[in-house]
């Protein structure tokens, strides 16, 4: 339900301007507070009351969550104040990760993709986020700031359930780290929403391939599905398919329907279960023959 | 109920502003500041009634805290039209009847101004893609692309 009403309940706003005093602020105010910082996630579910905090932390003034930089060791560094509009169109991320430009074009619209930001679609946690997957595929590193200091946390371990995360009272993602792609790669992202642009996805399937020696198959594949699943997820068993075998178009065919095997949907308003399951199968064929055309030129 | 007090600037105005730490920068710019054109529609950032320019850029105002905006430099409808001429994209879908209820046009005529400012020769997809945040339910946006067209060329 869409509260239309403009305002949002009673709260404050608080920014502080260091990462010791947010985790504090934080960890002190365990379940009443809550660090945003395009709001574009939580200000819909504080009007719908789904969230309730006494506290937005506004985390656009700590240090570090507005980098975005590429390093040709390190690779790529996004800031959790880094908006998806500024991701779609960086020069390094068009040159290096055209995937991730990609992914984060396909969020919802221009005006909110000024809002919005790549750690926020992964904090929220929600089966759907456009960016995870790929982030996830490439082998995202999260760096998160604790009351015990900094830590990394791997994406593939970062979702426990809807809305729900490995992270504690007093986290605060600082930015996320994705290593420099492997060579030759070539990926995609396969959004079905209800209209071409602008919606949720109903599934989200990513796809990046690459030349790789220690496969039979001559190539590694990586496939994470979105909105299918109570978390984003990789279809291992799919991936392992196509590193064995000789890819053509039936083992394709063949990793496709693992893909279907491995997803657990619901039936929810913008579609059932049953779809969700033959669309997965579908886009993940289409996106595996796109990716390998590109890959076998 | 916390209040900050903000100063930022307002189609040209510099504004000093006291704001509940819960008011957004939509409810600021047409409770506080009387500035009306900006339109409530959703409050979910889908219908894009509510966009601003914040800093050059369009946002969904109803999806911003007005707190957050001290130093901000915001453009309303109402801060296009400079000494009382419209710019030609307002002119153009004035005349092209791209106005019928007029609740999406002011939102729209930010997101298209932003458009053209970033993309002076837009393709008629990008030009789709631009506004695909703001919700039209009367013209069917025909005319309203013509309109942004039109003002390209």
């Amino acid at each position: 339900m869409i509260n239309p009403h403009p305002g949002l309940p009673e709260l404050q706003y608080v920014k502080p301007t260091s990462l010791a005093e947010a985790s504090k602020f934080l960890a002190e105010h365990e379940g009443i507070a809550r660090p945003f910082s395009g709001g574009t996630d939580n200000f819909v579910r504080l009007r719908d009351g789904v969230l309730k905090l006494d506290y937005l932390v506004d985390v656009k003034g700590l240090e570090g969550v507005h980098e975005i930089s590429f390093d040709s060791k390190k690779g790529l560094t996004i800031g959790a104040a880094v908006n998806m509009n500024k991701v779609a169109s960086n020069p390094e991320i068009l040159r290096h990760y055209p995937n991730l430009a990609e992914a984060a074009q396909s969020v919802a619209s221009y005006q909110l993709r000024n809002r919005a930001t790549v750690i926020g679609n992964i904090c929220n946690a929600s089966p759907a986020g456009d960016t995870i997957g790929t982030c996830m595929v490439l082998g995202g590193v999260l760096r998160v700031h604790g009351i015990q200091g900094f830590r990394d946390v791997p994406l593939s371990s970062f979702f426990l359930a809807p809305g729900r995360t490995v992270l504690k009272p007093g986290d605060v993602v600082v930015s996320i780290t994705l290593p420099v792609p492997p060579k030759g790669f070539v990926g995609t992202y396969k959004k079905l929403g209800r209209n071409i642009i602008g919606d949720l996805s109903i599934v989200g399937v990513t796809v990046m391939g690459f030349p790789s020696k220690d496969a039979p198959s001559g190539y590694q594949f990586r496939i994470a599905l979105a909105s299918v699943a109570p978390v984003p997820f990789e279809a291992l068993k799919a991936e392992a398919v196509l590193s064995q075998k000789k890819i053509t178009d039936e083992v394709i065919t063949e990793a496709a329907e693992s893909a279907m095997q491995a997803v657990t949907p619901i039936d929810d308003v913008r579609g059932s279960a049953r779809y969700r399951k033959f669309m997965v199968r579908n886009l993940t064929r289409e996106a595996l023959t796109e990716v390998w055309k590109k890959l076998s030129k | 109920m916390n209040y900050s007090t903000i100063t930022l600037t307002v189609n040209d105005l510099v504004e000093t502003v006291d704001v509940p730490q819960n008011m957004t920068l939509l409810q600021m710019i047409r409770e506080k500041l009387s500035l009306t054109g900006t339109k409530n529609g959703c409050s979910a950032g889908e219908c894009g009634a509510c966009t601003v320019l914040m800093n050059g850029e369009p946002v969904n105002s109803c999806m911003v805290l007005a707190a957050e905006c001290d130093g901000a430099e915001i453009v309303t409808v109402e801060g296009l039209a400079k000494g009382g001429k419209l710019t030609q994209l307002q002119d153009a879908i004035i005349k092209s009847g791209g106005v019928q209820c007029g609740f999406c046009t002011p939102g729209m005529l930010i997101s298209a101004t932003a458009l053209l400012k970033r993309n002076a020769h837009p393709t008629d997809v990008e030009i789709r893609e631009a506004i695909v945040g703001n919700l039209c339910r009367c013209t069917g946006y025909v005319r309203i692309v013509d309109a942004i067209k039109q003002t390209a060329k």
